[in-house]
């Protein structure tokens, strides 16, 4: 029996057998809007993602004016600003709506959905050898969720209080009290219901990317035949779907606190000189809920992209990866400790230090997977025969940046430590290095090598080396000074340093680094003119298996329809590292196992 | 699901079939009821941290004393309980429903399917009455020295410790958490048995137009029956922690 056919019977799945696809008549709407093809799903992800890493990146370079310049006024600001930029002076409760907004959107929008939307949709059917996601109508559901949140997020920023604006953590009471700030009214009503609709998306998806791992791998492609970046995504799939409910749990307590009156999270409150009923409520407990699904957060973002990482290095080194199940094991110790840790953001709460102590231990114990991983893929470039396309620089770049912001973690991982740093420019740095930088170059490093495979096209390299060079350099440049500014006690969250003696020495650094975001964000701006310039008019893939890759997308036309193959599914015979390998310089999963051919890795 | 399909000799995780066996839909819905059982979990334990951080909760006992048509009759839990037995029945049809699905015999799923939904109905017919019962009984309260009379509702909790007031022990307010995560909770369970119910209806209309006939397997019964239990497995958790202790 083919292999393809035994995998349409194994799963009871009938829907997307490639010998009947001429048989559906596609529309503009069936084939571009509503798909269910799980590529055009990844590609609606990316470019969502792209408008909304523009619309976040942009929230920084506004704030980061009033920031570096915090005497002078701007006034093309109030052109498009109105009111919240009177006289081109940025309003401090703007401010804050826009630090929130930068978070919510990047954390969330971008580097959730924009990264694990696309290259989970994208690659899990193609490198386990499926004709489509095992439900491709809860897949196209779960973009158009994202789109309806994405509706309903950026109708916050129009509503005439403005949009949620303490915080991206959105702890109550402020969050709570719509009389507590402008952000707290309206704003933060959408912003709960916008979460509510993306936390339905990630469910979906993430309900998708597991059963197709699991359940529709083609015939050989065992668990531990998977790329790197499957095991990545599966990894990052189960960590949604059990963290997100526990802050819709949250969310919906906070709706109800909000517009219903009950006290889940207020006690004892005066606001504007009058006493409020609520009682008996704990602000703390929101910080939990929120952090339970907050920790697990920060690797759903970053899986992704060290998986992705792992498979560019692996192919541009020549050489198979090193320490295949060492590279899973530790995924796998990072999510079962990403459950276990949320508290490390809580110390200064008031939390028992003894109970502290306990999640020191755990948060530390994450340097160990995180070592091995880091090794793992020095080990890897270990005199590899290097291809420095633009996805393996930023592949390296990932790496880079994950050593620096990981090594940070360890200073704010110690509760004793953390009682200085908590809320200042050092977790500023840590964060933004370990967690935003890292996976946007994981994020950069995927698009550059995959785009051939999306789009027939290649990106053009001129501009990519450009956007890489000035990306690593300018976030280290953005990002490293503020651990100083950070240990001199700098907190985040400011309106206007130059009002404290002690911070005003950081009057020209913060100058220094507003200019620089400025820079890095035209930068990615050029990526941008890339994107879709590319898409239309770049040189044409004419190979295809461009990158000399053992994996199964590539097995594929250039430009696969919907079903991916147009024959049978290929089987697999064997793991996608090896490179370098008696002799050769790659072998397909495709291809079987030779006679003569040398046993072991 | 028939296993036939399967080569002889391939191994349970080596690709090209389910290494559970079951069709994808099964594992979606098993997955899906761990995110679900998050999102309780999540609801719960906040309860737990609230009311064992206060000195005082209301006493279920004294609190769901009533029954319809029984007057002012002490009969503690009885309702809640007719209630549990009722969700607990309906998943004795449900499985049932499921049974005769594996025998393909449409007629019987229809029944038992019909007995399910009934179930479901009914037990939100309880429901509903409950929280009547709850919110619109009155209680004297004393507040601020003088009697007050209180429903139960998310911002005013009646059923606080009993002081002297004029030789007579009355109530004083109690900790207001307890409606909000009392109606919040069995809100919430609420929720999931009528959109169970929901997806019963369709399920019975399904099977009424001989779609899985046409198919030739029930698992869309299966899988509703996953989740129906899985609901039921949540109330068994909820009466747990609001009626018994």
């Amino acid at each position: 029996m083919s292999s393809a056919v035994t995998l349409q019977d194994a799963t009871g799945h009938m829907a997307h057998d490639a010998h009947h696809e001429h048989h559906h008549h596609e529309t503009f709407i069936t084939k571009y809007v509503f798909s269910q093809d799980h590529k055009t799903i990844a590609k609606q992800f990316l470019i969502t993602g792209i408008i909304w890493a523009i619309i976040g990146g942009l929230f920084s370079v506004i704030f980061r004016l009033q920031l570096g310049y915090p005497d002078q006024t701007f006034p093309f600001l109030e052109d498009f600003l109105g009111h919240w930029a009177k006289g081109g002076k940025l309003n401090p409760e703007f401010y804050y709506a826009l630090v929130t907004m930068h978070g919510t959107v990047l954390v969330f929008f971008v580097l959730t959905a924009g990264l694990s939307g696309t290259f989970a949709n994208f690659l899990i059917p193609l490198q386990v050898g499926a004709r489509d996601m095992a439900s491709p109508m809860l897949n196209m559901l779960s973009y158009w969720f994202f789109f309806l949140a994405s509706i309903i997020m950026v109708a916050s920023l129009f509503v005439q209080t403005g949009p949620a604006s303490g915080g991206w953590t959105v702890y109550p009471p402020l969050s709570a009290l719509g009389d507590a700030s402008m952000g707290s009214k309206i704003g933060m009503d959408l912003w709960l219901v916008g979460m509510a609709m993306f936390i339905v998306s990630s469910l979906l998806g993430g309900l998708n990317y597991i059963t197709t791992i699991l359940n529709m791998r083609t015939k050989g492609m065992s668990m531990t035949r998977m790329p790197l970046t499957i095991w990545a995504l599966f990894f990052t799939a189960i960590l949604g779907v059990l963290s997100f409910p526990v802050l819709l749990s949250g969310a919906i307590l906070l709706l109800f606190d909000r517009n219903l009156g009950t006290s889940f999270y207020l006690s004892d409150i005066v606001v504007a000189g009058k006493i409020l009923p609520n009682e008996g409520g704990s602000a703390i407990l929101f910080q939990h809920l929120f952090w339970f699904l907050g920790h697990p957060e920060v690797y759903i973002i970053l899986l992704p992209a060290m998986g992705m990482s792992s498979e560019i290095l692996s192919v541009n080194s020549r050489k198979p990866i090193f320490g295949y199940m060492a590279m899973v094991g530790s995924m796998f110790a990072i999510a079962i400790l990403a459950f276990l840790v949320w508290a490390h953001h809580m110390f200064v709460t008031g939390l028992n230090p003894f109970l502290g102590s306990v999640f020191v231990l755990l948060t530390l114990l994450i340097a160990v997977p995180s070592a091995i991983k880091v090794f793992n893929w020095l080990t890897t470039l270990w005199r590899g025969n290097i291809r420095f396309t633009p996805a393996m620089l930023f592949a390296i770049g990932f790496v880079s940046l994950f050593i620096s912001g990981g090594l940070t973690g360890i200073f704010l991982g110690n509760s004793a430590l953390d009682i200085h740093l908590h809320d200042t420019y050092f977790v500023i740095a840590h964060f933004h290095i370990v967690m935003g930088v890292a996976s946007f170059f994981g994020m950069f490093a995927g698009v550059y090598h995959w785009f051939p495979k999306m789009y027939g096209r290649y990106l053009n390299n001129t501009l990519a080396y450009i956007h890489f060079w000035v990306t690593i350099i300018g976030a280290y440049l953005i990002f490293w000074p503020m651990h100083y500014e950070g240990l001199a006690g700098m907190p985040r969250r400011y309106y206007d340093f130059s009002n404290w003696e002690s911070f005003k020495m950081f009057g020209g650094l913060n100058e220094f680094i507003s200019l620089v975001s400025m820079i890095v964000f035209a930068a990615q701006l050029l990526f941008v003119f890339n994107f879709f310039h590319s898409i239309w008019k770049g040189r044409k893939v004419r190979d295809l298996n461009p990158w000399g890759s053992n994996t199964l997308e590539w097995t594929t036309p250039l430009k696969p329809g919907h079903g991916n193959w147009p024959g049978e599914i290929p089987e697999v015979h064997r793991w996608p590292y090896d490179y370098g390998k008696d002799g050769r310089d790659f072998i397909p999963q495709t291809e079987p196992v030779g006679k003569d051919e040398s046993t072991g890795h | 699901m028939s296993t036939t399909a399967i080569p002889a000799g391939t191994k349970w995780w080596s690709g090209g079939k389910s290494p559970f066996n079951a069709s994808y839909g099964k594992v979606m819905m098993w997955y899906f009821l761990m995110s679900d059982a998050f999102t309780f979990g999540a609801f719960l334990i906040s309860y737990g941290t609230i009311r064992f951080s206060v000195n005082h909760w209301a006493d279920p006992n004294h609190v769901f004393n009533a029954f319809p048509f029984a007057g002012h009759a002490n009969l503690p839990l009885a309702f809640v309980s007719l209630m549990t037995f009722i969700l607990i029945f309906s998943s004795v049809t449900m499985v049932l429903a499921v049974h005769e699905g594996h025998k393909m015999n449409r007629k019987g799923v229809e029944k038992y399917m019909i007995l399910t939904i009934l179930g479901g109905i009914a037990f939100l017919s309880c429901q509903a009455w409950e929280w009547t019962h709850l919110i619109t009984g009155d209680h004297a309260v004393l507040v601020n020295g003088q009697i007050e009379h209180w429903g139960t509702t998310v911002t005013k909790n009646p059923w606080g410790p009993e002081v002297m007031h004029n030789g007579q022990l009355v109530a004083t307010p109690g900790p207001i958490a307890f409606g909000g995560y009392f109606f919040g909770i069995t809100g919430f369970h609420g929720f999931h048995v009528f959109s169970g119910v929901v997806i019963n209806i369709v399920m019975y209309i399904k099977t009424k137009l001989g779609h899985f006939d046409e198919r030739g397997h029930y698992e869309m019964i299966e899988k509703a029956g996953l989740y129906w239990h899985f609901v039921d497995l949540v109330w068994v958790f909820v009466f747990l922690c609001f009626y018994l202790i």
